[in-house]
């Protein structure tokens, strides 16, 4: 993790460095012109299965694939009420922290069969997304990541896509460094730890309620 | 993973984040399903690391051929006015989006979706199963041949009508730029009383609009709509080297 031939990495220098009260590299706040305006979003609406239904999408990772787990979970409304007509996706690292993209700047993932992503509809009550655990990930300012995956959320009823994490409840050193966790107090830490289940792990996805799931803005 | 955490950073790209009263909200009071799924708490801002400028890399090896063309489906011609929309994929730098995955689904011309849950009475079509798939080309333009989809009831409030859309999902190439979205043609009369449409931002609801293109209509075919997709780009920062330029 020391070496890196890509344009995109270098070490951390003075114009990398956050001044007070300047925008940290990475977090993107809009402080600089953009030519045009972004298409909005819309709702996904109650026939998305039409357009986003993959017979592989579940599979982040190839069916059996040592070390491969299911990540399942229901999505639930403010009643409490199972939503059955949602999306889920899902984008991760590897096991060895590294993404099937080309800018991951450290080079392109090499597990064999490992997509990243996955989709999976809640039409059988609840999502499930064959994956691997993934790897610790550099949080980009020279320390690590906790193990995670990233969730969108689309449904009915939702006019923008919900964004999450995924923790793992095996990880409690990482995730008590988590730079993410790290800044959410505890009760909101714990809806995005997934726990251990008897083919994975299973977290599920509280769209309001008291247990309301800690969403981000990204 | 053999590491263990180093002093140095990585240099990443940054994607630009939007105005909050230029997006569309989660949640919207005329559109009533939201009000028990629309979460009810500010996000928390997350910082964009190597999950959010990455993302799942798609293209031609989702896409069939065909899947561009709707109006030839199941051994026959679909019924209903026949369109080609085009545009292009760009990000808000203006740059395109080359080999990008589009993928779109929609009702057929009576306004009737194929899927189970879709029951009201209009007819369906066995030649349209409102399914689409197509690959951005090296310099960001689509191109579909569909129908035209006709407006449908729906249950939001009495006498609620969908104007005719069409249903958009693109990757780009990072997770921040993840776009799930309507298109929606010209001069539709349903727009304002439509929740879903009038949840846009006033100044935001013209991007959501295709425009008809008689240049690109073909003589005895088809009739032709525009409509360019913008994906947030990624921030050139005047004190950086040129260096991160390059991965957008």
């Amino acid at each position: 993790m020391t070496e890196h031939d890509s344009p995109l990495v270098r070490d951390a220098d003075e114009t990398n460095d956050r001044r007070p009260g300047t925008p940290r590299r990475g977090t993107g706040f809009l402080d600089e012109l953009s030519t045009l305006p972004t298409t909005p979003s819309a709702t996904v609406g109650p026939y998305l299965a039409i357009g986003l239904t993959w017979p592989d999408g579940p599979f982040a990772v190839a069916e059996g694939t040592p070390g491969a787990v299911w990540l399942r979970g229901r999505v639930l409304d403010g009643n409490g009420d199972v939503v059955p007509d949602a999306m889920v996706e899902t984008w991760q690292a590897d096991s060895e922290g590294r993404f099937a993209h080309p800018d991951d700047p450290r080079g392109a993932v090499t597990t064999p069969g490992f997509r990243g992503f996955g989709r999976s509809s809640t039409g059988d009550g609840e999502y499930a997304v064959c994956t691997l655990k993934p790897g610790p990930v550099p949080d980009g300012d020279g320390g690590w990541q906790a193990p995670h995956v990233d969730v969108s959320v689309f449904a009915r009823g939702l006019l923008d896509r919900v964004v999450t994490r995924i923790y793992f409840a095996d990880e409690a050193e990482a995730n008590a460094a988590d730079p993410v966790l790290t800044a959410l107090s505890e009760a909101d830490r714990s809806t995005l730890v997934a726990q251990p289940s008897e083919d994975g792990w299973r977290l599920d996805v509280h769209l309001q309620g008291d247990a309301e799931t800690v969403f981000f803005a990204v | 993973m053999t590491g263990t955490p180093t002093s140095r950073g990585l240099v990443l790209p940054r994607y630009l984040r939007e105005d909050a009263d230029q997006r569309t909200p989660v949640g919207f009071p005329g559109y009533r399903s939201t009000g028990v799924r629309a979460p009810l708490r500010t996000p928390v801002d997350l910082p964009h690391r190597l999950t959010e400028v990455t993302g799942p890399v798609l293209g031609e090896d989702r896409v069939v051929a065909g899947d561009g063309d709707l109006t030839l489906r199941a051994g026959g011609e679909a019924q209903g006015q026949r369109i080609i929309v085009f545009g292009r994929v760009l990000d808000t730098g203006g740059r395109p989006v080359p080999g990008a995955l589009l993928e779109i689904w929609q009702a057929n011309a009576a306004g009737r979706y194929r899927h189970v849950v879709d029951n009201w009475p209009a007819p369906l079509d066995p030649h349209f199963d409102g399914l689409g798939r197509v690959v951005t080309d090296p310099v960001g333009r689509y191109e579909f041949t569909t129908i035209k989809p006709g407006a449908y009831p729906w249950g939001n409030h009495h006498n609620a009508w969908r104007p005719a859309h069409i249903h958009f999902s693109l990757f780009g190439t990072a997770f921040t730029q993840r776009l799930v979205t309507q298109m929606y043609f010209p001069g539709d009369p349903l727009f304002g009383q439509d929740p879903i449409f009038t949840a846009i931002p006033p100044t935001a609801r013209d991007r959501a609009i295709a425009t008809f293109d008689l240049s690109r209509t073909q003589p005895d075919w088809a009739l032709a709509f525009e409509w360019d997709i913008v994906l947030r780009g990624v921030e050139q920062t005047p004190f950086e080297t040129g260096d991160d330029g390059d991965v957008a």
